[in-house]
């Protein structure tokens, strides 16, 4: 019988492809929303690992978590070095790596950071940070990079950059009196830090020393030797990152920074603040599942329609079939077959298809929104969808299978019209 | 009852579709087996009906049809389905072929449904749909890559008298096979359908509207004379 659903089908061909184009297409839509929406989550979550606290001016945690770690947004203000300096000295803490944000280059953001980041920043699955040329910054003018900044811009070892004040792409404030000199690349993360230029704490110090509110002084260079000789302990730092001895003193610590007397501060768990930013886009990506959900309907309908105008120029065939003695539960089992089998055919073409999308976009994806999708076998969330998709294919293919049921037992031998 | 080998044999038979007059009732009929008779029908003499009757698609209301000596009124459906493709064979009127199945494929499309036919062919389920088509003056090589849709109506005509006659069926039931021909072919095609029909042992029943045939046959009956209940007038 299979073989007999497959041969009117085949016989059927335009329509049966378009209607399993369009199938696909709306499945490809759904898994890839799917896709995309739990890639970009997981891309997010493995920014950041082994740090327990992220702490900030006082801020809202969603807030706090983008702009210290996504470099997205601007930070309110700033915490002061004496509270840094006290807190990283707290019993609890086993490591801080400060950082301090606010200067770009081309387009790149700048952190001012020590050498802890490179000892304790991880990423993933608590990777640490690895070196594709070169090794941290020693001297003040010595700049690390990630590595899209220098596969995108060409920088190797050795060059000298110049960084720009403020976070613009076109900027028209430049230290260009204090260049820096290349010392390191990272190698590729898939992380923000490979669009980051990483600089000594100090060297932001530096190169702000003739500079107040965000404006050069005029009369008042400091050339770049000049400024080493002064006291380049920063006054102010964006945040840091704390990692403690043990877990289990997390929420303490938590709360005495939050209550912290010397000023505003927030302390936060990124994994809580990832779970708030998953509410807060909870929203936008039910709406698009919604919609790529209501695409899907769309495209079983379809199917179901176009098997809806074939049945009454098939009712000579089902007389046919059933004078040579099909039961009229045979013709009702061909023509369910014939809907599962345009289903499934759309499932199979729709997840080549989003494959065959996914490995087309995903270096663009990666190098523009630092997404990275995935080419691995589908997720259960993805096959639950396809399963969805497949059982509502067969509903739908019901409709067409008992109307020519009903229709074949009136119907009978001979067509009445 | 009094004669077990007839292949068709009714009884006060009657049949109104729901909530409609009578269209069938008939006192009494029987047709031998290896017999070949002509039952001429006009429109509105309950000939549809009586196929569907035939057929075991449709029930009686009430009387008595057997079809070699079994009752498909009281056979349960799936078993009515399964007796009708072991033991009947249809011809129709036009468009008797399923268009998306090949020309030997379309004659042995009824093997598929019955598990009697093939077993009486074995494995020359194929050879023997191919000896049909060339009996009935197809050429099979010939044809065997064209769709069945290319057919001439003729030709079309004779695919369906193979895949009726495959499997040596008792009974075959032609409905109007040749009213799309034009007379000499209808001549042919009835010679044909004589020759196959003694070679496998099949009683047939063939109708059609047309008398003009009815001398061409060994017995033929006029369905207003058999059936009661016919009025020509309700063709309108």
């Amino acid at each position: 019988m299979f073989r007999l659903a497959l041969k009117s089908l085949l016989n059927r061909r335009g329509t049966v492809l378009l209607t399993v184009f369009t199938i696909a297409l709306s499945t490809a839509l759904l898994v890839g929303v799917e896709r995309v929406r739990s890639e970009a989550r997981s891309s997010f979550a493995s920014t950041l690992s082994g740090t327990d606290l992220i702490v900030g001016a006082r801020a809202g945690t969603v807030q706090l978590l983008l702009y210290s770690v996504f470099r997205l947004g601007e930070p309110t203000a700033n915490v002061s070095w004496a509270t840094y300096q006290q807190i990283a000295a707290a019993p609890a803490v086993a490591w801080t790596v400060p950082i301090s944000l606010g200067d770009s280059h081309r387009g790149y953001r700048v952190l001012g950071t020590t050498g802890a980041y490179f000892e304790h920043y991880r990423f993933g699955n608590r990777q640490p940070l690895a070196f594709a040329h070169g090794e941290p910054f020693a001297g003040v003018y010595e700049a690390v990079l990630g590595s899209e900044v220098a596969a995108k811009l060409g920088y190797s070892l050795g060059d000298d950059i110049v960084i720009a004040h403020g976070i613009g792409r076109v900027s028209f404030s430049n230290h260009d009196d204090k260049p820096f000199r290349i010392a390191g690349i990272l190698a590729p993360t898939g992380t923000p830090v490979d669009r980051t230029v990483h600089v000594p704490l100090a060297a932001i110090e530096a190169i702000h020393l003739d500079w107040q509110s965000g404006t050069r002084l005029p009369g008042r260079g400091i050339s770049a030797e000049q400024a080493l000789t002064h006291d380049l302990t920063p006054r102010s730092i964006t945040a840091f990152l704390v990692g403690l001895k043990s877990r289990v003193a997390t929420f303490q610590l938590q709360r005495q920074i939050n209550e912290y007397r010397g000023e505003a501060l927030s302390a936060i768990l990124p994994g809580v603040a990832l779970q708030q930013l998953w509410s807060l886009t909870g929203v936008a990506e039910n709406a698009l599942r919604l919609v790529a959900a209501c695409v899907v309907i769309v495209g079983i309908l379809g199917m179901s329609t176009a098997l809806l105008t074939t049945l009454n120029e098939r009712r000579r065939e089902m007389a046919i079939l059933r004078s040579v003695g099909a039961r009229p539960r045979t013709i009702l089992g061909l023509l369910c077959l014939e809907a599962m089998s345009l289903t499934l055919a759309g499932i199979v073409l729709g997840v080549l298809l989003l494959y065959a999308i996914l490995a087309a976009v995903r270096g663009y994806a990666a190098s523009q929104f630092g997404l990275f999708l995935g080419l691995g076998l589908p997720t259960a969330a993805e096959l639950y969808a396809l399963a969805a998709i497949f059982s509502a294919g067969l509903v739908a293919g019901m409709v067409p299978a008992w109307l020519g049921y009903r229709r074949s037992l009136s119907d009978g031998l001979a067509v009445r019209t | 009852m009094n004669t077990p080998t007839a292949t068709v044999a009714i009884d006060d038979l009657r049949y109104a579709w729901p909530g409609k007059p009578a269209l069938i009732d008939i006192p009494h009929l029987v047709i031998g087996a290896g017999e070949r008779v002509f039952l001429e029908g006009p429109s509105g003499s309950g000939k549809s009906t009586l196929l569907g009757l035939l057929g075991g698609v449709l029930l009686p209301d009430a009387g008595r049809l057997a079809i070699l000596g079994t009752e498909p009124a009281r056979l349960r459906a799936g078993a009515r389905d399964r007796f009708r493709a072991d033991h009947i064979g249809f011809i129709f009127q036009q468009f008797n072929l399923v268009p998306y199945l090949g020309l030997v494929e379309n004659v042995t499309l009824g093997c598929r449904f019955s598990p009697r036919r093939r077993q009486r062919l074995g494995a020359r389920v194929n050879s023997e749909a191919e000896r049909l088509l060339g009996a009935l003056g197809l050429d099979v090589q010939s044809l065997r890559h064209h769709s069945v849709t290319e057919l001439s109506v003729g030709q079309q005509q004779r695919v369906a008298a193979a895949r009726a006659l495959i499997g040596a069926p008792e009974l075959v039931i032609a409905d109007e096979p040749t009213s799309a021909l034009d007379a000499n072919a209808r001549a042919a095609f009835i010679e044909l359908l004589f020759g196959e029909c003694g070679r496998a042992g099949s009683t047939l029943v063939f109708v059609s509207h047309d008398p003009a045939l009815a001398p061409l046959f060994p017995r033929s009956l006029r369905l207003t004379d058999v059936n009661r209940a016919a009025t020509p007038a309700e063709a309108a």
